[in-house]
């Protein structure tokens, strides 16, 4: 396996452990990471906060423990969300051809040449109350970014996806399954899928880094993850307030995004390499 | 060429229309309208002052007469006024462009020079390659918000050598250029390594073409042969990202313009979306469109008037 692949995945994993190890830790270390406790602002590194606490006495490292989950999870819903939906286009454009192909190539080429960062803020400050949604609470701050994120997220895998897909279809093998008597649905699914995978997961690992970078910078300009709930986009914001204090706690964050960042472009690059 | 050209101002004419209305009707989904606003911060108005504000405003009437009017408006050069600001719109909106368009460029200009240097120095040995791609991979992955905020922290909080934010107290170029440092460096170092990752690849497939071999055969010195023959043509997916980029960052400046306080498009229309200013919010939004898909458009034909072999 190539280096970028290997590294990839290791940078991934470290973080996913210390995600899933998150309420061991509280347990080990002993202490509530969403509690304030006054009397401890601004600690050093001890024994007890490994990496000190921020602004209302609460435990940096198992907040950013926390932060992992939700940036984690987003990432994951938006890779399997901007996937499906991006492979589904990507294939029936590439099926059907004709007006249905050029309809939704041009919509793709749309929403590319759209200013993506303003749009995103304005759906993202959408008040979900008025569809009778639940609004402020950490699982519902997840489920509204992930879908914001999905609605831009598809069109480098549709891209992808259609190119492969019409590399497929013009092959021999596919003309033996329609001469054989195989359904479209059969076809796509058991002939087309399996050999355009490749390009598909390239564009699912890129999907999970744009996905941890916007939902951090969404967080971050305080549209994402509400607090308390602790987001590395928020409290990277809490720490912008604190430079003068606590310059060490802008740090941290900063440095989950990047290695979390780093490890699905690898990731994806890696892959590329070795098709 | 021109039927591309005419292809391309159509979709850019078909979107405007689309992307107005829909942004409109997102904006509606925002919480509190303007005279929601007023009534929380005046206790003395009553339910029938609200009846009477909305009929004033023309909030009363259903959502697509609203847009029909407003877009009547713009199209005629009524631009309106910005709630948030208390000025006509237009007074708000060309200065935040040109302020952004100072930033983004200068932030371009710096990072296709510095891409292209390092792309083209770092690919004639394999191994400076592999070293220099992936510390590009490393750069492109940094938040821009954390780069901006550790800047701030060693060179305005630490040295204080610059401004941490703001626009400048005094005029004058050399104070106008102080308060663009950090913001331009944040801007064009994540911007830097997407040149230098394609640079790089271009400047590789580049010096394995035979004319490569031909030159140093005709005995050129290896400095003609690589900037003379081979660096032009990596050049053009360089010059090509960066007219993107002009469009892309014209709204995507927007965090960098929000850490430094600078009074540019991006921060705009955040501080507009978030202050309820839908008017002004949704004039930047579609001009922060209207120049990206322009970027885009010149990215095109930037593209074919460069390399031939691109058909059409």
């Amino acid at each position: 396996m190539p280096a970028r692949l290997l590294l990839g995945l290791a940078l991934l994993g470290v973080l996913a452990a210390a995600a899933l190890a998150a309420p061991l830790a509280q347990a080990w270390l002993g202490h509530d990471p969403f509690a304030p406790d006054l009397f401890r602002r601004f600690e050093p590194p001890s024994a007890t906060h490994p990496l000190g606490t921020d602004e209302l006495g609460r435990d940096i490292l198992l907040r950013l423990m926390h932060g992992a989950r939700v940036s984690l999870l987003v990432a994951i819903s938006v890779a399997l969300g901007a996937t499906a939906l991006g492979t589904a286009v990507g294939l029936v454009a590439a099926l059907r051809g004709g007006w249905v192909d050029a309809a939704l190539m041009r919509l793709a080429e749309t929403v590319l040449a759209l200013p993506v960062l303003p749009l995103l803020i304005v759906l993202a400050a959408v008040d979900t109350g008025r569809f009778g949604l639940p609004r402020g609470e950490a699982g519902s701050d997840i489920a509204r970014i992930a879908a914001i994120l999905v609605l831009f997220g598809w069109v480098g895998v549709a891209r992808l996806a259609r190119a492969a897909a019409l590399g497929e279809l013009s092959r021999d093998y596919v003309a033996a399954a329609r001469v054989a008597g195989a359904s479209e649905a059969r076809l796509l699914w058991l002939h087309v899928m399996p050999n355009i995978a490749g390009p598909v997961l390239v564009a699912a690992a890129l999907s999970v880094a744009g996905a941890i970078l916007a939902e951090s910078t969404l967080s971050f300009l305080g549209l994402g993850i509400q607090p308390p709930a602790p987001s590395w986009g928020n409290m990277l914001a809490n720490a912008q307030d604190l430079v003068f204090s606590a310059p060490l706690a802008a740090v941290w964050p900063g440095l989950a995004i990047l290695l979390a960042v780093t490890g699905s472009t690898l990731l994806a690059d890696g892959l590329r390499r070795r098709m | 060429m021109l039927r591309i050209l005419a292809a391309r101002l159509l979709q850019i004419a078909l979107t405007l229309p689309v992307l107005s209305l829909l942004v409109w009707l997102v904006m509606g989904l925002m919480p509190g309208d303007p005279v929601d606003l007023a009534m929380l911060a005046d206790p003395n108005l009553t339910e029938a002052d609200r009846e009477r504000l909305r009929a004033l405003h023309g909030l009363d009437r259903p959502l697509h007469l609203r847009f029909l009017a407003w877009a009547g408006a713009v199209l005629s050069g009524e631009l309106g006024h910005s709630r948030l600001f208390a000025r006509p719109v237009a007074e708000v909106l060309w200065p935040a462009l040109l302020s952004t368009l100072v930033l983004v460029g200068a932030a371009i200009l710096l990072a296709g020079l510095l891409g292209v240097l390092i792309g083209v120095l770092a690919a004639r040995r394999s191994g400076a390659a592999a070293g220099a791609d992936a510390l590009a991979i490393l750069a492109q992955s940094v938040p821009s918000f954390w780069l901006g905020i550790l800047l701030i922290i060693v060179f305005a909080v630490g040295l204080g050598w610059l401004p941490a934010g703001g626009s400048p107290e005094e005029p004058g170029l050399v104070e106008a250029a102080r308060y663009l440092v950090l913001p331009v460096a944040t801007l064009a170092f994540v911007t830097t390594a997407g040149y230098v990752r394609h640079s790089l690849a271009a400047m590789q497939s580049v010096l394995a073409e035979p004319y490569i071999r031909t030159a140093r055969m005709k005995g050129l010195s290896e400095r003609a042969v690589v900037w003379g023959h081979a660096a032009p043509n990596a050049a053009v997916p360089v010059i090509t990202l960066a007219s993107l980029d002009i469009g892309a960052l014209v709204g995507g400046a927007l965090v960098t313009e929000t850490i430094f306080a600078r009074p540019g498009m991006g921060r705009l229309i955040y501080e507009a979306v978030m202050g309820n200013d839908y008017n002004l919010a949704l004039l930047a939004l579609l001009l922060a469109g209207l120049v990206t898909m322009l970027a885009t458009l010149a990215a095109d034909i930037l593209q074919r008037l460069i390399d031939p072999r691109i058909a059409g």
